[in-house]
């Protein structure tokens, strides 16, 4: 499958602060990729270098075949992007500023603009700052969705927007994926990336720590374990890819590797099962355990100094 | 919104102590985010003040060197305009005579942009809004902002009255009230400007142009007639700039004009906080219009769009121009009525060039002042592509297909063409007042047009440093400011003091023939030009390899 975007070893640093040490990225054509990372992990920084608007220190980055940084506005031709922010000129009205941004990239769809407007309830005769947060948000991703162009870049492009109008925008794309263009979407509503992204790729301090489909990255983490059982559980806690072991009476709780659970449930059988509640991994606690992985890094950090 | 709005008409609008409540703390803000900006402005001021004093002191150090100097300035209308008259020949009076008119403005200036920077720039950017959730009362910030801006006019005035109380202690109360009223009266218009519109820009804009009016209108009175020797002209007397002038520190004070400053002072910041506490937060009294609901063909891409942006500063200027050019003109004409009472002083300058030499001496100084003055648009103008990168607007739509020369292009031809534009327009202006006054239409306007553009290169020169700032080290854009201010003041100022010439000719106006009159040689005008194309090349390229939104 062609590669849309290809990042490896990318290093940036502002001064004294490594924003980017050597990340990697991939995003297939036609795939719709989240990206996640927690605040400062770098994805403003990574989307600003694919947009060529900071120049890389080092490392080599493909966007549609293209050098982000050399062949900037060729290639921008193709690209839609919103940002997570979305600041208007004061002057200027909201289809003013959809209008322009269609011209400034490949074109735009009038027929679709119209039918963006009305599905995400915008006025597009107010002016700059007379918009709403959510609402200059909807300026940017109607001038997005309503242009030609090959590959969405998403920069928490749903921060402001209202229940109803984050299920327009799931709709508009998945619409775009059903089209076939490829959407690069940063975000922290992991809901959000659950129900849009097959691919994710998780970020931290400036380096990739986790990529792939959302259930391969399943199969990475623990599944939690709760039985109720006949009678005492044992020798669970020996077992590989067992963790926090929480035995109550008959009630056991556990984790456990989701590719270790044939032990488990051949253990538990054996005392015999009442009930038995087994819950995949949700991208929250994917996500959390990159958190938490920090986060005992840190306080490790904190005592041996 | 509509909350905010039904308690506007509620009684408890009126003034009561909880609508200053968390005015001190928003003041400590104010003076923290202005703990460099507020003291290079007063030091600045106040050493213009002491240094001049300095200079006058060893380069007229007779009575009588004073006293001919007196007779010669008050003789000379371009330096009256310049100046404003002189009352006295003692060293007070003279220092005064020389820094009083720069001080008044300067005060103003400062004064303005102090008040618009915490009132409505805070409403506009979205902090007041924050800040007001706090236990902050309606009136808290703009009382803070007056009494940030009080402050600073405090000090400025103290440390005037200090560094000329060698000179007496009267004169130099009299001069320093006279700069620090100035400034807290345009400060109190710059709080009802911000009242008005919603926008900080055009806040800055309504009240430099009120800075703007009052300075020509003292102007072109004090050219008109010597107010050392009678009542003062009635223009002078219709500008508080003028009121200052009036005071005639060091020279038997007048007190009742600092009064009229004062009152102007007081009545507008009353007015200021009857608006500021029947309005919304953000909001204004020009509401702003829906706009059309698709772009029209003008708006097809950057050019377009650096055009909307950049119109309105644009045409403000282009009008200020005319109306400025209009009354120099008009007023150039009575340079030769104006040595009439002394037979001795015509004959000279009659000697030195004639008649003719004297009207154009008027007209070269007035396009010089044109063309200093404009350094601040051009200025102003280059530093929006800046504002656009620090107001991450610049990142998105350079996310389209659009290069970073072309968008730098879209602002940048606006700000070297503009300066054509406004001069052209200011130099026919010029003509039409004078060659009308003069009866000579058909000689007059194609000289003053031509003078007028001849500027050009120098205001140039300033463009393209801006840009090198943007380009290279975009972090100290704002160090354009500095060479703008300097480059006024020495126009102002420096032959005045009699600076030497390595210093005046840190400014490229130095550099130009004083057109009309002066002989025109290329060598000037292709040496700056040469350099405003170094410097824009430099500017392009840091543009081309730097991180945006840096």
């Amino acid at each position: 499958m062609k590669t849309a975007i290809s990042v490896s070893g990318l290093h940036k640093s502002f001064g004294r602060t490594h924003a980017l040490d050597g990340l990697d990225l991939e995003v297939e054509a036609g795939e719709v990729h989240g990206f996640l990372g927690p605040n400062g992990a770098g994805k403003s920084t990574t989307i600003r270098v694919l947009l060529g608007l900071l120049r890389a220190d080092s490392g080599a980055v493909q966007m549609l075949g293209k050098d982000p940084w050399h062949d900037a506005v060729d290639l921008h031709r193709h690209i839609a992007y919103v940002p997570g922010d979305v600041t208007l000129w004061r002057n200027l009205s909201g289809g003013e500023v959809i209008d322009l941004y269609g011209r400034l990239r490949g074109g735009l769809d009038t027929a679709r603009r119209a039918e963006l407007l009305e599905r995400f309830e915008l006025d597009p005769t107010k002016k700059g700052r007379t918009y709403s947060k959510g609402n200059r948000q909807k300026v940017a991703l109607v001038a997005a969705f309503a242009s030609e162009v090959e590959l969405l870049i998403l920069d928490e492009p749903t921060s402001g927007l209202d229940p109803l109008m984050e299920e327009v925008f799931r709709e508009c794309v998945a619409e775009e994926r059903d089209r076939g263009r490829t959407v690069l979407l940063s975000s922290h509503i992991l809901s959000e990336v659950e129900a849009l992204c097959r691919k994710v790729s998780i970020i931290r301090k400036g380096r990739r720590v986790e990529s792939g489909t959302l259930a391969e990255l399943r199969h990475l983490t623990r599944t939690s374990v709760t039985a109720e059982l006949a009678g005492e559980p044992n020798g669970l806690s020996g077992l590989p890819g067992v963790h926090n072991v929480d035995i109550q009476g008959h009630q056991v709780k556990l984790q456990v590797d989701s590719d270790k659970m044939d032990a488990v449930l051949r253990q538990l059988t054996q005392v015999g099962v009442r009930s038995l509640i087994s819950t995949p991994p949700t991208l929250e606690e994917l996500f959390l355990r990159h958190y938490q992985d920090d986060i005992t890094r840190t306080e490790a950090e904190a005592i041996a100094r | 919104m509509t909350a905010v709005a039904d308690a506007r008409v509620s009684p408890r609008a009126r003034g009561s102590a909880h609508d200053l409540a968390g005015t001190g703390t928003l003041l400590r803000l104010a003076l923290r985010r202005d703990r460099i900006m507020m003291p290079v402005w007063v030091l600045c001021l106040g050493l213009t003040a002491s240094s001049t004093v300095g200079r006058l002191k060893s380069a007229y150090d007779t009575p009588a060197r004073r006293a001919s100097l007196v007779h010669d300035m008050n003789g000379n209308g371009s330096t009256r305009a310049l100046f404003g008259a002189a009352f006295d020949d003692s060293l007070g009076a003279l220092t005064v005579w020389r820094v009083g008119a720069f001080l008044t403005v300067f005060a103003a200036i400062m004064s303005l942009l102090i008040v618009i920077r915490h009132t409505r720039e805070e409403e506009e950017t979205g902090r007041q809004e924050a800040l007001s959730a706090g236990m902050v009362g309606r009136r808290a910030g703009l009382t803070s902002a007056l009494l940030a801006v009080a402050i600073a006019n405090g000090a400025v005035t103290l440390l005037i009255a200090g560094s000329l109380a060698g000179q007496g202690g009267t004169g130099a109360l009299a001069l320093g009230l006279a700069v620090g009223l100035s400034g807290m009266a345009f400060g109190g218009l710059a709080a009802v400007a911000a009242q008005l519109t919603e926008n900080a820009r055009l806040a800055r804009g309504l009240s430099s142009a009120a800075v703007g009016v009052a300075f020509v209108l003292r102007m072109a009175g004090d050219a008109a007639e010597d107010g050392s020797k009678g009542s003062g002209h009635v223009l002078v007397w219709l500008s508080p700039l003028g009121w200052a002038e009036y005071a005639r520190p060091y020279a038997n004070e007048r007190w009742w004009p600092l009064l009229l400053i004062a009152v102007l002072a007081a009545a507008s910041i009353a007015l200021a906080y009857s608006l500021a506490g029947r309005r919304d937060v953000g909001a204004s009294f020009y509401a702003s219009r829906p706009g059309p609901p698709a772009a029209g063909p003008l708006l097809s891409g950057v050019y377009g769009l650096g055009w909307r942006l950049q119109r309105g500063a644009l045409l403000g200027w282009a009008a200020g121009f005319v109306f400025a050019g209009a009354i120099f003109g008009g007023i150039s004409d009575g340079a030769n009525d104006f040595l009439g009472d002394s037979d001795k002083t015509r004959d000279i300058i009659q000697r030195m060039g004639g008649a003719q030499g004297l009207n154009d001496a008027f007209l070269a100084a007035m396009v010089g002042v044109l063309g200093t003055i404009l350094t601040v648009y051009t200025a102003t103008s280059v530093l929006r592509l800046r504002g656009e990168e620090t107001d991450q607007r610049a990142e998105p739509l350079l996310a389209n297909a659009v290069g970073r020369l072309r968008w730098a292009g879209s602002h940048l031809v606006i700000a070297y063409l503009g300066p054509v534009v406004i001069l052209a327009i200011g130099g026919l202006a010029l003509g039409l007042g004078y060659g009308i006054a003069a009866g000579d239409l058909a000689d007059q306007l194609p000289r003053c047009l031509g003078a007028a553009l001849a500027q050009l290169p120098a205001v140039w020169v300033l463009t393209s440093v801006t840009l090198f700032l943007v380009g290279v080290v975009p972090k100290y854009s704002a160090g354009a400011w500095a060479f703008v201010g300097w480059v006024v003041a020495l126009g102002w100022m420096g032959p005045a003091l009699e600076l030497s010439d390595s210093v005046m000719n840190t400014s490229p106006f130095s550099h130009l023939p004083k057109l009309p009159g002066d002989e025109v040689t290329a060598a000037p005008f292709l040496w700056l030009l040469l350099l405003s194309v170094v410097l824009a090349a430099g500017g392009l390229v840091g543009m081309r390899r730097r991180d945006i939104g840096g």
